[in-house]
């Protein structure tokens, strides 16, 4: 071991720890090679040299040897050599001067391992009294040597003098063995550290030092931990000092220098009596921190055991809570297929407690045979996650058979291997019965279905008939139509005759008739005008009736066709004596519609209203309904009315109240029916209004614009 | 054709009963009368008379009163004559075939004969070419009584 107190004093301003790196170096050092190129490097990081070379001398007349050199080229080291004996080369003078020479302009004839000429040559020796083992050769810097220089030539000088002199050996050999516990020292994993009893640092290894050392090198914060590492060790150390038993033993929290964490090792001191140098304390630190870590994750994860094992027990409660609630029964059952878990539901069907009926514990077995082969079902189908099957089993209390359908999950292990089978049972009673109503139901609507269809084909059946019979029947309609028309047309030329003949006779063409001649004359004419009138009548309606009946839509005035009407009449309401007047109500627009058959409606109207007042007037009034766009005509009379049971009566064909003829010119009975008729087709209606002893009122109500038909 | 008497009226019907009838009311009324009972009887008498008016019946027998209509108003000699159709059918379509044929007025059966008389007196009336007309017949009232 070796003493930490360097026998240098450091005096220049370069940082003493330069140079107590230096020296600590060289203490470690027994090679002198070694030594003199950790010199060289030192000159040149710390003073300004741009050559170095140390040269050393192996023995007594044998050669100088170059054994470190620093801004040479490689060829001058190769090339240099120069002997012991050479007394008359600068160099070899250096090395025996008492002093550091200080070499100018050397001649190019003397061989130097320095390229400049000028050279500081500085003789590498214990002291002035001892012998010269070599040269520290300097350029670059100067005729002044600097104290730094002069210092590392001394100290590196010594170290030589000791590596080449005579107590060389032993020292090796003591330097040696001192190397062997260091070395094992640093090779202990945990620091340890040698110091006095006040904590003051001796000697430590190489893990303590990263605790306690911070090298010049080191940041701001590395050189601060490493001083409050100090602190803190001096600090346990004297606690344990006071306590003052031989192995002390205690938890010493350090800063990790470089990483700034916290670092927590177990400090085990103990004395060591030297009686050269007192009393020491070798102090051994061992790294807990991962310890105390990993008691800390122990600590923790029990913790968190803890928790989950609560919380499991909280849920297998919730979860028995939810299966009981489930109306359905679950089973959960082994690889085995022993019923390892069931809920209330699947009791009473598979367990049954306090039964004691023989029957219903046979049907208790029954179940469990049924279910039991329902799983075995389920453990050999073991690939498949879930298997649905229905089971017939039967209720235990009151025999009924009770098809359920079966569910049924695998559980597997983590290493895929069949746990459990979770069975869930579903009551298809109900689902059957609904099944059944359905199929009842489909029967009753295909039967349903069939008679609509029967009922169908029958009414088809039944309108082709109708239109067969319709096509029939509108073809007879034509037939008698035709028939009608024919008839009446050959009912005319005759008629026509007779009319003709007869007007003849009356005018004389003939030849003057008697008074009773034309008396009867008038006769005829009289009934073969009726006779004409019932078959103008009869074709109208046959026309009507047959759709045959053309309308001619034009614009007219109703006031014009008052008094064409009048003026039509006019004989017979002059024979009449009756006051014939018209009138308008308001303003009553143009009409379009027929004319000639409006017109045929109002001189029927009239004509009737002539034919039946005995006395008093008629009177004739248009207005307009603008309302419903109506024009009503209306033909009023003070006749003799007509009693409200036979008001409907008067539209009817053949209808006369009075069917004598009145006044000499008797209806046909067809009139009313026909004005309705035409007026019905004009799109209109005809209305009475009447009271026996009070008139009536006749009222043709048509469409101001007559539709297009 | 020389200024007759009295005007000449060609009645073309097949109804003898009628056609006499007619012929003896105009005569009565103071026309001449040639009769036709069909109509290809109609088209000789009045290429052959030039008569002044022709009463013809539409439905005629050996040719129809339309064509036969048709026929004299094609003839550049019969073309002036005016034509009074009369038929028994008051349908429409009657009326409008009876224009078309080229009749210059219509009349529907049963016309009592002054009725007749009034429609050709009427027809002659209007005439420019003719002469003087002293048929002036007692006109009875024309308008068709119905109830």
């Amino acid at each position: 071991m070796a003493r930490v107190a360097a026998p240098v004093a450091p005096l220049s301003n370069i940082e003493s720890e330069a140079k107590l790196a230096f020296v600590e170096f060289l203490l470690t050092s027994v090679d002198v090679q070694e030594s003199a190129r950790r010199a060289i490097d030192w000159l040149v990081a710390h003073v300004a040299v741009s050559e170095a070379a140390v040269l050393v001398v192996e023995g007594p007349g044998t050669e100088i040897l170059l054994v470190a050199e620093h801004g040479i080229p490689a060829g001058t080291i190769v090339d240099f050599s120069l002997a012991r004996d050479d007394s008359r080369h600068p160099l070899v003078e250096a090395l025996n001067a008492a002093e550091t020479l200080y070499i100018q302009n050397l001649p190019t004839h003397h061989p130097s391992p320095l390229e400049s000429r000028t050279l500081h040559a500085i003789p590498l020796r214990a002291d002035a009294s001892e012998p010269t083992y070599g040269l520290l050769l300097v350029a670059g810097i100067g005729p002044q040597l600097d104290s730094d220089t002069l210092w590392v030539g001394r100290t590196l000088g010594k170290h030589v003098s000791r590596l080449l002199g005579r107590q060389v050996l032993a020292e090796t050999r003591f330097g040696q063995e001192r190397m062997l516990l260091y070395s094992i020292i640093n090779a202990v994993t945990d620091p340890i550290l040698l110091t006095d009893t006040e904590g003051k640092l001796i000697i430590a290894n190489s893990h303590a030092e990263k605790l306690f050392a911070a090298p010049e090198e080191a940041s701001e914060g590395w050189r601060r931990a490493a001083a409050l590492n100090n602190m803190l060790f001096s600090a346990a150390l004297s606690t344990s000092a006071v306590s003052m038993s031989e192995l002390a033993r205690r938890e010493l929290l350090l800063v990790d220098p470089l990483e700034g964490s916290d670092l927590l090792f177990e400090l085990l001191s103990s004395r060591a009596k030297d009686e050269r140098q007192g009393t020491y304390v070798v102090s051994i630190l061992r790294n807990v921190t991962d310890l105390a870590r990993a008691k800390e994750e122990i600590e923790e994860s029990y913790r968190t055991l803890r928790v989950a094992q609560a919380e499991v027990r909280d849920e297998r409660h919730r979860l028995d809570l939810i299966i009981d609630s489930v109306a359905d029964p679950i089973l959960v059952t082994d690889q085995e297929g022993d019923i390892v878990l069931m809920n209330t539901p699947a009791e009473r069907l598979f367990n049954a407690p306090g039964l004691e009926d023989e029957a219903a514990l046979r049907r208790v077995r029954a179940n469990g045979a049924n279910l039991t082969s329902f799983v075995s079902n389920v453990l050999t189908r073991s690939g498949e996650q879930r298997y649905r099957g229905e089971i017939q089993l039967t209720d235990p209390l009151i025999g009924r058979p009770l098809p359920v359908e079966a569910l049924a999950g695998t559980i597997l292990s983590e290493q895929g291997e069949l746990m459990w089978v979770v069975t869930i049972l579903h009551d298809l009673t109900e689902a059957i019965e609904k099944a059944r109503l359905y199929e009842q139901l489909k029967q009753a609507s295909v039967e349903l279905e069939r008679k609509v269809q029967e009922a169908t084909a029958e009414l088809a059946e039944q309108n082709e008939l109708l239109r067969r019979q319709h096509i029939a029947l509108e073809q007879a309609s034509a037939l008698k139509s035709q028939f009608l028309a024919n008839m009446s047309h050959e009912f005319r030329t005759p008629l026509n005759a007779i009319l003709g003949y007869t007007h003849m006779l009356l005018n004389n063409v003939t030849g003057q008739v008697t008074d009773p001649q034309r008396k009867s004359l008038t006769r005829i004419d009289s009934n073969a005008k009726h006779l004409l009138a019932l078959i103008n009548d009869i074709l109208d309606i046959t026309r009507i009736e047959a759709g045959r009946m053309p309308l001619n839509a034009t614009t007219f005035r109703v006031s014009e066709l008052f008094e064409e009407v009048q003026s039509e009449l006019e004989p017979i309401i002059k024979r009449s004596n009756l006051i014939v007047s018209t009138k308008q109500r308001g303003a009553v627009p143009s009409v379009r519609s027929d004319r000639q058959k409006v017109k045929q409606i109002v001189l029927n109207l009239l004509s009737n209203a002539l034919k039946f007042t005995p006395a008093g007037s008629v009177t004739m009034t248009a207005s307009y309904e603008a309302r419903r766009r109506e024009v009503a005509i209306a033909v009023k009379d003070t006749g003799v009315g007509i009693p409200a049971e036979d008001q409907a009566k008067v539209f009817e064909d053949f209808r006369q109240l009075d069917s004598s003829p009145a006044r000499g010119y008797g209806g046909t009975g067809l009139g009313l029916s026909i004005c309705r008729r035409l007026a019905n087709m004009l799109g209109g209606t005809i209305d009475l209004d009447s009271s026996p002893g009070h008139g009536s009122t006749f009222t043709l109500r048509l469409p101001a614009k007559a539709r297009r038909r | 054709m020389s200024a007759r008497e009295r005007p000449l009226v060609l009645v073309v019907e097949d109804y003898q009963d009628a056609r006499e009838m007619y012929a003896a009311y105009l005569q009565f009324s103071g026309y001449g009368v040639a009769e036709a009972a069909n109509g290809v009887e109609a088209v000789e008498k009045a290429q052959e008379l030039l008569p002044d008016i022709v009463l013809m019946d539409l439905a005629l027998p050996r040719m129809d009163g339309w064509e036969a209509t048709r026929r004299l108003k094609a003839d550049p000699r019969t073309r002036h004559i005016p034509v009074v159709a009369l038929t028994g059918h008051a349908l429409a379509g009657h009326a409008e075939g009876a224009r078309e044929a080229g009749c210059d007025a219509f009349v529907t059966k049963p016309c009592l004969p002054d009725a007749l008389v009034a429609e050709i007196q009427r027809l002659l009336d209007r005439q420019p070419t003719k002469s003087d007309n002293k048929a002036s017949s007692p006109t009875t009232r024309t308008a068709r009584k119905r109830p």
